[in-house]
């Protein structure tokens, strides 16, 4: 067995799951590690701050599959990570994350740049470990990428103290990792598939709702196939975005508080409900209560605590989504003989040509849905879209249609502002071959725009588009449309001159007033080799519609 | 459907390791769910623990509570303990004042009653063990209270099926 230090040993032990890229910012505690990497050939981007590299890491995993990874040190470079490790675990995102700490014998004494960083994200990481002895350091890392990666994807971390790092001993790299309490049900059970295929089989009014789970077990092209053998239109949650190409005549949008006028009432209407990889949170389902009244619900999820938790389905089966939809499928085609569902369709015919009829502008200046169809026109298929969070989202979520899987990525569970663009820049160092486009508003980009230095320094040429209202936009939208229009604390009064702003970082900046400027400069962003910042400005007065205002039912939705 | 709360019997294996009843008791607290009592100590496999926690709910909370405990990585195996066929004990230290003769026989005759040890004598007081169910040790404590306890330890409960049947890692 070889010796060496643990610095060295987690290098080895990253270049064994095949690493390449590594998103963070030294500091005391994690200098070793640093130092190591000084000799290793492994990418690793400064960012300018931990929750951008976090959040890069996190979007690095969204776009390519893989599992992402992010470095800081102790103390404020670890806290710094933990929104976006909490928001990788909303979203059940594959990251490690690594953070120095305190040497051994200084953990418990409040030394300099110590927080008990294991304490602080074992709520949101799917497990963590601190790392005891130089020795332990290859069979942790293997655990962690395997733990991120399998059964539901996850956030891990792994906490260093230094004396860790330094400490020379001899390294097992094969050896095997076995765990007692982690072993995911990948097959479903067979009587449950049956139940399930009996109640489709059966169904009038079927609706498929895909969640993340979806995509991360890459089952999206066997979904599609179930839905067309099956006649059932497919909604999705934002995080099932993409599951379903937006241009197939089964797809009827998002559902949810901002679902898609199609999504919400055929959900309300149908006989049978098929749920895969999505864990009814309460922005999809609106008033849990009258939810999917008169429906059988089949929920898959590969995570059992998902099931019951905040609805009870009537066949539930733990499994992995892409093996459950296949087993479903294989024994569907065997007994069912169905080629037309007219009545059901023609419904969803009718309320998809409503929402089509949202995107006609009305009025003067940009109108953001428009925009949306604008910018899906001008990207290739396999461009990513990434999303601040907000009005800008759900903009993007309603309008700006995706064709592939991993193709959209947003924060969905936590909702994190400043999210898309170091996501964006994750997706780009993922995909360097396609477009990046991050959907902003004016608040969320304000966040942490600071990483436009490491766009240009790491020359990763994202765009980003700021639908700027100078506001804080959604919350405008409650206050205007529960509180009364009473504005409390959503103008931002002084913005920065966002064009002045990029062109400072050494990026292109433009500002439009027409979607006729808009289409100049976004194809100009498209051939740049610098990332772009295109001011885009909006109404304030603007509403994201649909919307299903809060404790109602889906049907219940304010259309204009 | 109508949802009865009662006390439930949770036993689970987890590994003996630090960090792992935080896990387990944060997510408890992160989640809302109440813990009656927790006990833990070493099982019969070295490496493991095992838990017992006795929770107040309905059975639609216990089964989410079994299934987010199943979630954390360091918990091995968990099982809703069955009270018929369930073996559950207690102990309690009881520190009762003695300031006379007579309240300490009374209180000496009581222990004997219930299968308590005198554990420690001191001129003014007495600490009183007592193994039992929960109902036995409460009732215990009743009797005690007009004598004036000065402090109560409890372990909370620790809990084993009868028979071959078995909570374990095979």
């Amino acid at each position: 067995m070889p010796r060496m230090s643990g610095a060295k040993a987690l290098i080895e032990s990253l270049k064994k799951e095949k690493v390449e890229f590594i998103f963070g910012i030294p500091g005391g505690a994690i200098l070793p590690v640093y130092d190591a990497l000084y000799d290793s050939d492994m990418k690793h981007i400064l960012m300018r701050h931990e929750q951008c590299a976090a959040h890069a890491a996190d979007g690095y995993a969204r776009a390519s599959g893989k599992v992402g990874v992010c470095m800081s040190t102790s103390g404020p470079g670890a806290t710094n990570l933990v929104t976006g490790i909490a928001n990788a675990y909303m979203d059940s995102s594959p990251i490690v994350a690594i953070t120095g700490q305190v040497p051994r014998p200084f953990i418990g004494k409040d030394a300099f740049q110590e927080t008990d960083i294991v304490g602080v994200t074992t709520p949101i990481t799917k497990c963590n470990f601190q790392v005891r002895s130089a020795a332990e350091i290859p069979k942790i890392v293997k655990a962690a990428f395997y733990i991120a990666y399998t059964g539901r994807p996850g956030p891990v971390l792994i906490d260093l103290p230094k004396d860790t790092q330094t400490e020379e001993d001899e390294m097992n790299f094969d050896e095997k990792i076995e765990f007692r309490g982690y072993r995911p049900t990948y097959d479903p059970h067979p009587l449950q598939v049956e139940k399930a295929v009996q109640l489709l089989i059966q169904a009038e009014r079927p609706i498929i709702v895909a969640g993340g789970g979806v995509k991360a077990s890459n089952a999206c092209s066997d979904l599609v196939a179930l839905a067309e053998t099956l006649l059932a239109p497919v909604a999705t949650t934002l995080m099932g975005k993409g599951a379903i190409p937006e241009d197939h005549p089964l797809s009827v949008g998002m559902l949810g508080m901002h679902g898609t006028a199609a999504a919400n009432h055929l959900v309300q209407d149908a006989d049978v409900l098929l749920a895969v990889g999505m864990r009814f949170s309460d922005r999809s389902t609106g008033n849990i209560k009258a939810f999917c009244p008169d429906g059988k619900i089949i929920h898959i999820d590969i995570d059992s605590s998902e099931i019951g938790k905040n609805i009870k389905p009537h066949v539930p089966i733990v499994a992995d989504a892409k093996r459950t939809i296949q087993s479903i499928h294989n024994r569907l085609i065997q007994k069912f003989d169905r080629k037309e569902r007219s009545t059901w369709l023609n419904r969803m015919q009718t309320l998809k040509n409503m929402h089509e009829e949202m995107i006609k502008s009305v009025g003067d200046g940009i109108k953001p849905p428009a925009l949306m169809v604008e910018i899906r026109k001008m990207l290739p298929n396999d461009a990513i879209v990434t999303t601040e969070v907000g009005q800008n989202q759900m903009w993007a979520a309603l309008y700006l249609k995706a064709y592939k899987p991993r193709t959209f990525i947003s924060s969905g569970g936590l909702g994190t502002m400043g999210f898309g663009f170091p996501a964006a820049l994750g997706a780009k160092v993922a995909c360097p071959e396609v477009p990046v486009v991050d959907i902003a508003g004016d608040g969320s980009f304000l966040m942490t725009e600071q990483d436009l230095a490491s766009s240009i320094a790491w020359k990763i040429p994202v765009i980003v588009v700021i639908l700027n209202n100078s506001m804080l936009g959604m919350v405008a939208q409650w206050q205007r449309l529960f509180y009364n229009r009473r504005y409390s604390a959503v103008d931002l009064k002084r913005i920065p001159d966002f064009v002045k702003l990029a062109e400072s970082y050494g990026a292109q900046g433009s500002r439009v007033q027409s979607i006729e400027e808009f289409r100049a400069a976004f194809k100009e962003a498209i051939n740049s080799d610098v990332a772009t910042v295109i001011d885009v400005p909006i109404s304030p007065e603007e509403n994201v519609l649909p919307m299903v205002p809060p404790g109602n039912a889906l049907k219940d939705l304010i259309l204009s | 459907m109508e949802m009865k709360e009662r006390i439930y019997m949770i036993s689970a294996i987890v590994e003996h390791k630090p960090g792992v009843l935080y896990s387990v008791s944060n997510m408890f607290r992160r989640r809302g769910f109440n813990i009656e009592s927790i006990s833990v100590g070493e099982s019969e496999q070295s490496e493991l623990a095992r838990m017992t926690i006795t929770m107040k709910g309905d059975e639609a909370t216990v089964e989410q509570v079994v299934k987010q405990l199943k979630k954390l990585i360091s918990v091995v195996k968990v099982s809703i303990l069955d009270s018929e066929n369930t073996v559950a004990r207690e102990l309690a230290l009881i520190k009762v004042s003695t300031p006379d003769a007579r309240v300490r026989s009374d209180v000496i005759n009581y222990t004997e009653i219930f299968k308590g040890h005198i554990v420690d004598v001191a001129h003014e007081s007495l600490i009183i063990e007592i193994t039992g169910d929960t109902d036995k040790i409460n009732a215990f404590i009743e009797l005690m209270k007009p004598f004036g306890v000065r402090e109560i330890a409890r372990t909370g409960i620790a809990a084993l099926q009868r028979g071959m049947r078995s909570v374990k890692m095979e």
